[in-house]
């Protein structure tokens, strides 16, 4: 049996994952927390009478609040896998990602470890974020002027 | 030729610990469970040394042993360097020689083991291997507490820990043979579907094993796979059919073995410690199988060289066992 062969039989004997279950998981999951979302600026505006941008901000820094406890009272990971990414694109699953990497390294000392690995996941979220940023912004000078 | 028959070796004893999970799981007759994943110390590696510092001394006890009546300390983990084996031999003033086999450690030490007894007059040899689940996941994949989805095809690496004494003198478990596999790739890339990077390396190792020893796969009651997982186990004996048109009734794989269908480990379980837990305390405790193959198989692979999209080489090592 060649390579190419073997790779047919590994394809035809792995489990297929089941996306659309995992994508109407995510769906309603990840919605589930826009909602809440949306509630909370309604709250925010309507109690402390702000703008919709500030309460937005304040909106933010709670969810990432809220993701990190998770995350140190280690139930995040347990509620990833089955609620799958649905949990992991709002900003929660930003917080998570540097928490989880904070933890487990803090033991290896606040420079080499905690410091040099704090955005081991998040780095390229950091990095390329800012890149399509930067190229957003020029498009969008270039076209709206 | 890599077969080799041995005259007079015996797995005398073994003792074995396990984690919390394993503890729930179809495993009975463990002689220590872990509550929790650190075992009282800090960190998770530290709890991995503890492990087999508990099992080495209770081996030691177990046997009336004195540290300078063994000869030989042989054993690996899956941790950068093995520095949880060599942490954990430092505790003793033994010889030590350290291996890297991947999951396929345990049957490596116990070649090793049994031809340092058979050809060199060593008297008496202990074996260890562990894993740590999160010390694994540490090292292989994302930070513990990350805990990204997986697919079907990964596995689940077991924690615990298990050590073996050898020697000439009788005992119920006879180290009858044993085949040093060849590094085997097949092209695979996907380090989340290891058991069929790995399958391939245990065919070529049984068959090795059966044309230099002119044996037939029924030959044994059973023939155990280390950590293929579910996925891996099918997809070996597949090839096997396909490739030699070859059909293993008497197969088991020790990944597939271990956990509950609830316990959500994917395909199954994996890691050194696997195949002797699986083998000590499910195996051999339900007394049907005389002659048994152990088939331990490891995955060479290492993040970077899977980062730089190399594909990933796999080895496997047989051991032939006679529980009299």
């Amino acid at each position: 049996m060649n390579i190419e062969e073997y790779k047919k039989l590994v394809k035809e004997m792995s489990p297929r994952e089941n996306r659309l279950k995992n994508m109407i998981v995510a769906f309603f999951v990840g919605g589930m927390i826009g909602f809440l979302g949306e509630f909370f600026l309604y709250f925010v505006t309507e109690t402390f009478a702000t703008s919709r941008a500030d309460a937005f901000i304040w909106l933010c820094l709670t969810l990432i609040l809220v993701g990190t406890i998770l995350t140190a009272f280690g139930f995040f990971d347990n509620w990833v896998s089955k609620c799958k990414c649905g949990f992991i694109i709002p900003t929660t699953g930003f917080a998570h990602s540097v928490t989880s990497c904070a933890l487990d390294f803090k033991k290896e000392g606040l420079v080499t470890g905690l410091g040099a690995n704090f955005f081991r996941l998040a780095g390229s979220v950091i990095l390329y974020g800012i890149i399509s940023a930067f190229f957003l912004c020029i498009v969008r000078v270039v076209l709206g002027g | 030729m890599a077969s080799c028959k041995y005259k007079n070796v015996y797995l005398n004893d073994y003792y074995t610990v396990v984690g919390p999970l394993e503890k729930e799981s179809r495993l009975k007759g463990y002689d220590i469970a872990l509550d929790d994943f650190y075992y009282n110390e800090k960190t998770f590696e530290l709890a991995e040394v503890k492990m087999q510092n508990v099992v080495i001394d209770n081996i030691l006890f177990k046997n009336g042993l004195k540290t300078s009546e063994v000869d030989l300390l042989i054993g690996g983990d899956l941790t950068n360097q093995i520095s949880v084996t060599n942490y954990s031999a430092r505790n003793y003033n033994f010889p030590f020689l350290g291996l890297y086999a991947a999951c396929a450690t345990f049957p490596e030490s116990l070649i090793v083991g049994a031809n340092f007894i058979d050809n060199m007059n060593y008297k008496k040899i202990i074996t260890i291997t562990s894993s740590h689940n999160l010390t694994a996941e540490k090292q292989f994949r994302y930070p513990t507490e990350y805990g990204a989805p997986k697919p079907h095809t990964a596995t689940f690496t077991a924690t615990g820990s298990a050590a073996t004494l050898l020697s000439r003198a009788e005992s119920r478990i006879k180290i009858e043979s044993s085949t040093i596999g060849t590094p085997v790739d097949m092209g695979i890339k996907d380090a989340n579907n290891l058991g069929a990077v790995m399958a391939p390396a245990a065919a070529s190792t049984l068959l090795r094993h059966l044309s230099d020893l002119k044996r037939d796969a029924d030959y044994y009651d059973l023939i155990l796979t280390g950590d293929l997982g579910c996925v891996g186990g099918e997809i070996f004996k597949e090839y096997l059919k396909r490739n030699q048109n070859m059909k293993l009734k008497n197969h088991l794989d020790a990944g597939c073995e271990l956990f509950l269908k609830g316990q959500d480990t994917y395909a199954g379980g994996s890691g050194p410690v696997c195949l002797p837990l699986v083998l000590f305390n499910r195996i051999l405790l339900s007394r049907k199988y005389k002659k048994i193959l152990i088939i331990g198989t490891g995955a060479l692979h290492s993040p970077t060289l899977v980062n730089q999209k190399k594909s990933i080489p796999a080895i496997a090592h047989a051991v032939s066992l006679e529980v009299l």
